[in-house]
Formats: C-alpha cells, sequence, structure tokens
C-alpha cells in the first residue's frame, strides 16, 4: 500500500496510520515518524511553500528509492504546505514491513531525503517578521549517511 | 489575437527578491534572453549555481542550455530549506 500526498490543510496523523495499517495485513512491523512544527523561541507560524511541477513527483521518486532499497509492504508519507503553527504536524512518514529493520530504516531514510532534498522553501514568523530558513551543514551530513 | 507569454515562477527567497511570485515574458528565450529580462538582482541569482533552473517542471543540468517558448513554464528555485 502506497499512499504518497501533499496537505494543505492540518490533519491527524491517527486517522492516517491506522487506516494505512489496517491496509498492510500481515505485516510484521510498522514504524511511524511524525514531525512537528517546533515552538523555537518566539515563532509565531512556519510557512511552506513548494512547487507543484517537482515537489510531489520528487516524493513519488523517493518512495520509489525506499521501495528499492527496502523490502517494505507499504509506505506513507505525508508532508503539509502552507501554513501552520507550533505543535502542529507537518509531516508523517509511516513503513510496513514484515521485519522491523527494513520499517525503522524506510522511515529514517525517507526523512533525511524529505528534510534535505526535497522541494519545500520555509520561512518562519517572528515578532519582526518572516524569515527564510536556509539549508543546514546537518542536513548534508544526514543525505551521506545514505 | 493574445499571444501567450512564457511563465517565470519564483520560488522561496527569489519571490522576495522578484517581489511576485511570478511574471510572464514574451518569448521565444534562451538563456541570455531570460537575463536581459530579469531584474539585476534576480538576474544575479539564477546565475549563482546554488539556485537551480526547470523548465516546465524538468530540472536543466546546463543553465545555458535554456530554451522556452510562449506557453512555458521557467522555474527559479533557490536551494531548499533544511530542517
Amino acid at each position: 500500500m502506497r499512499d504518497i500526498r501533499l496537505l494543505d490543510q492540518i490533519f491527524i496523523p491517527g486517522s492516517l496510520i491506522g487506516p494505512f495499517t489496517q491496509a498492510n495485513p500481515g505485516l510484521g512491523g510498522v514504524c511511524t515518524f511524525v514531525g512537528e512544527v517546533r515552538a523555537d523561541d518566539g515563532v509565531e507560524a512556519l510557512e511552506l511553500t513548494h512547487y507543484a511541477p517537482l515537489t510531489l513527483p520528487g516524493m513519488h521518486q523517493l518512495a520509489d528509492s525506499a521501495f528499492a532499497r527496502f523490502d517494505l509492504m507499504g509506505l506513507l508519507m505525508v508532508h503539509r504546505i502552507g501554513m501552520m503553527r507550533p505543535g502542529e504536524p507537518i509531516v508523517c512518514v509511516s513503513a510496513a514491513a514484515l521485519h522491523r529493520r527494513d520499517a525503522i530504516d524506510a522511515v529514517d531514510f525517507c526523512m533525511d531525503h524529505l528534510k534535505s532534498a526535497a522541494w519545500f522553501w520555509k520561512r518562519e514568523k517572528r515578532a519582526d517578521g518572516w524569515r527564510w530558513i536556509e539549508p543546514r551543514v546537518q542536513d548534508h551530513r544526514d543525505l551521506a549517511r545514505w | 489575437m493574445r499571444v501567450k507569454g512564457i511563465g517565470i515562477v519564483f520560488l522561496g527567497k527569489l519571490a522576495d527578491l522578484a517581489g511576485a511570485g511570478a511574471l510572464v515574458v514574451d518569448g521565444p528565450l534562451d538563456w541570455p534572453g531570460l537575463l536581459a529580462r530579469l531584474p539585476e538582482p534576480l538576474a544575479e541569482a539564477a546565475q549563482d549555481p546554488r539556485n537551480r533552473v526547470a523548465v516546465n517542471g524538468a530540472l536543466l543540468a546546463d543553465k545555458a542550455a535554456l530554451q522556452a517558448a510562449a506557453g512555458d513554464e521557467i522555474a527559479l528555485l533557490p536551494p531548499v530549506s533544511g530542517g
């Protein structure tokens, strides 16, 4: 079962993970990561922009790579776009497999690539206005793990 | 008859630099032509190797090879934000 989506409205991860798990009967393990907007000092809002011709196709290519690399039964990859507030879920990746290692590693792999290589641009709002978030060295290190 | 132009889309902070998310210019357009149409700060940004260029959703390996005609969409893409 493969479910790759961009959402422009707030979502409840549990409402996706339950049906995803049900859709993979016979699984041996399911691993889920949910990322939320951090309440970093003074951050009032986070806005994610994307570029439709690249962003979702890029997520599908990432899913293809995950299926090729790990022994998976299913993969759920959901990413928010638009305006979010601290505490709101921004990403949810869930992998179902016969064995735990494939599920855990697939989620880690997808998250490192989503964070460093997916076509999203983020800016955060503080009291003094909006500021674009620049790439970090750590993101490239995360990618180099794979 | 209305001639359809080439859409140029600016992503991330390049949209701030452009003062708009997109503009439309007449085609056809090659790389020097695009640079000539862009306001100076954007022309500079377009040439920055960290910023990528896509035509109709396909990333260009070599920006200088850009060819766009009426109805095409050019995107200027700064590096994506990290975590």
